[in-house]
């Protein structure tokens, strides 16, 4: 037990540690890097605080797709900072500020009870009515199956956004050497296979349809730097269909079960398990499509275009 | 001290560090950086809200906030960074021409 205490704040003092260095470092490249250290550093705390499924999608989402659509972007805009510097008052003003609110919400942290009871017996009693056995899955898409919904819809939102806003051109990435084409060539079937793996896992233990969909993404963003898929402005469509899929066949599916006595969402005990893996099936695909999109960063845009701008 | 003690006041120094940074630092990718900052660390406090002595299971319903919140937070991220790209290149055109 003491061991473990030692580990925790160990990681503890690293954490804020790197959270400081990812804003302090001077190169913005080191920041971005420091950055994705941090979140798989605060994947491990979550996992030391029982919550696997979020160190998943922490691990995948916040610290792997982030950290590639942060690199991608400091390429498109190159390492330069502008000189300027925060005024001292001002410095000195904000620091007061954040202490006050931080110290505020330390007080009332150290004051909240801890350990109460929360909804878990709540779940626990409905488990088995919810067509999955594993608590989070039941909560994102069965007792909070709405929450998910507007997520999703966030989630093709954000690519409606970026293609609207980055219609530029812009040079070629670099080729990939043959280590790395090799090595996208050996890691994408297994990624694929563990992509799949967690969305089926998530009805009975850690995993989902979102940490899977996280990984398909991956899968999509290194054929995308391995070139062994180019975009093309005839995909445009597929793509199109790729990102709104999920979001239809969810709200089809709870709006579809809403008829008689039942309301939107209340899916029959019966049917819950092929209905909640169906649209996990379809918001995982959805969910890579749209990653991998972010990650791309504009609509695909005829050969020639492209050409033409890396001169 | 127990584990949810330790990463509490952990994620509170988290919170307070990308609060202070989102106000005070002049690039646009770094303010982002320091926002999720600010969001880990408030990820943080669920997570620990949720946690209890094993064997006690946690509670489910804040992990799946989490989950929720990294989701909404890549595609932020993702819009903030493509503002981020067309203001560059918008100032680009602007000292060149």
């Amino acid at each position: 037990m003491d061991a473990m205490l030692v580990f925790d704040v160990a990681l503890a003092l690293a954490l804020v540690g790197l959270a400081w260095a990812v804003l302090a470092a001077e190169d913005l490249f080191a920041a971005v890097v420091l950055f994705i250290v941090f979140g798989l550093m605060t994947a491990l705390a979550w996992v030391r605080l029982a919550a696997p499924d979020v160190a998943l999608a922490e691990a995948a989402i916040g610290a792997g797709v982030t950290g590639a659509l942060l690199l991608a972007t400091l390429r498109r805009i190159g390492g330069a900072e502008s000189a300027e510097t925060t005024p001292r008052p001002v410095l000195i003003g904000v620091g007061a500020l954040a202490a006050a609110v931080t110290s505020g919400l330390g007080a009332a942290f150290l004051a909240a009870p801890a350990q109460g009871p929360g909804l878990e017996a709540a779940i626990a009693a409905n488990l088995a009515a919810s067509g999955v056995e594993h608590p989070v899955t039941a909560v994102l898409l069965n007792y909070r199956a709405y929450d998910t919904l507007m997520e999703v819809v966030v989630l093709f939102a954000a690519v409606v956004a970026v293609w609207s806003v980055a219609q530029a051109p812009e040079p070629a990435t670099p080729l990939l050497g043959p280590l790395h084409a090799g090595f996208a060539r050996v890691a994408l079937p297994a990624a694929v296979v563990v992509g799949a793996y967690l969305l089926w896992a998530g009805a009975t233990m850690p995993g989902g349809a979102f940490q899977g969909g996280a990984v398909l993404g991956a899968v999509a963003i290194l054929a995308l730097l391995a070139r062994d898929y180019v975009p093309a402005p005839a995909h445009r469509a597929w793509a199109r269909g790729a990102f709104l899929a999920g979001t239809a066949v969810f709200a089809l599916v709870a709006a579809g079960v809403g008829f008689g006595p039942r309301m939107a969402f209340e899916y029959p005990p019966a049917l819950a398990k092929p209905l909640i893996l169906l649209i996990e099936a379809v918001v995982t695909l959805s969910i890579a499509a749209t990653l991998a999109a972010l990650f791309f960063g504009r609509e695909p845009e005829p050969l020639g275009v492209e050409v033409e701008a890396r001169k | 001290m127990s584990p949810d003690l330790i990463y509490g006041l952990a994620g509170l120094a988290v919170f307070g560090i990308g609060f202070f940074r989102a106000l005070t630092l002049a690039a646009p990718l770094r303010r982002v950086l320091a926002l999720k900052l600010c969001a880990v660390g408030a990820s943080f406090l669920l997570i620990v809200a949720a946690y209890r002595q094993p064997p006690v299971t946690a509670d489910a319903v804040p992990h799946a906030l989490v989950i929720t919140g990294i989701v909404v937070m890549v595609s932020a991220m993702a819009v903030a960074l493509a503002l981020i790209h067309r203001i560059a290149v918008l100032e680009r055109e602007r000292s060149d021409g």
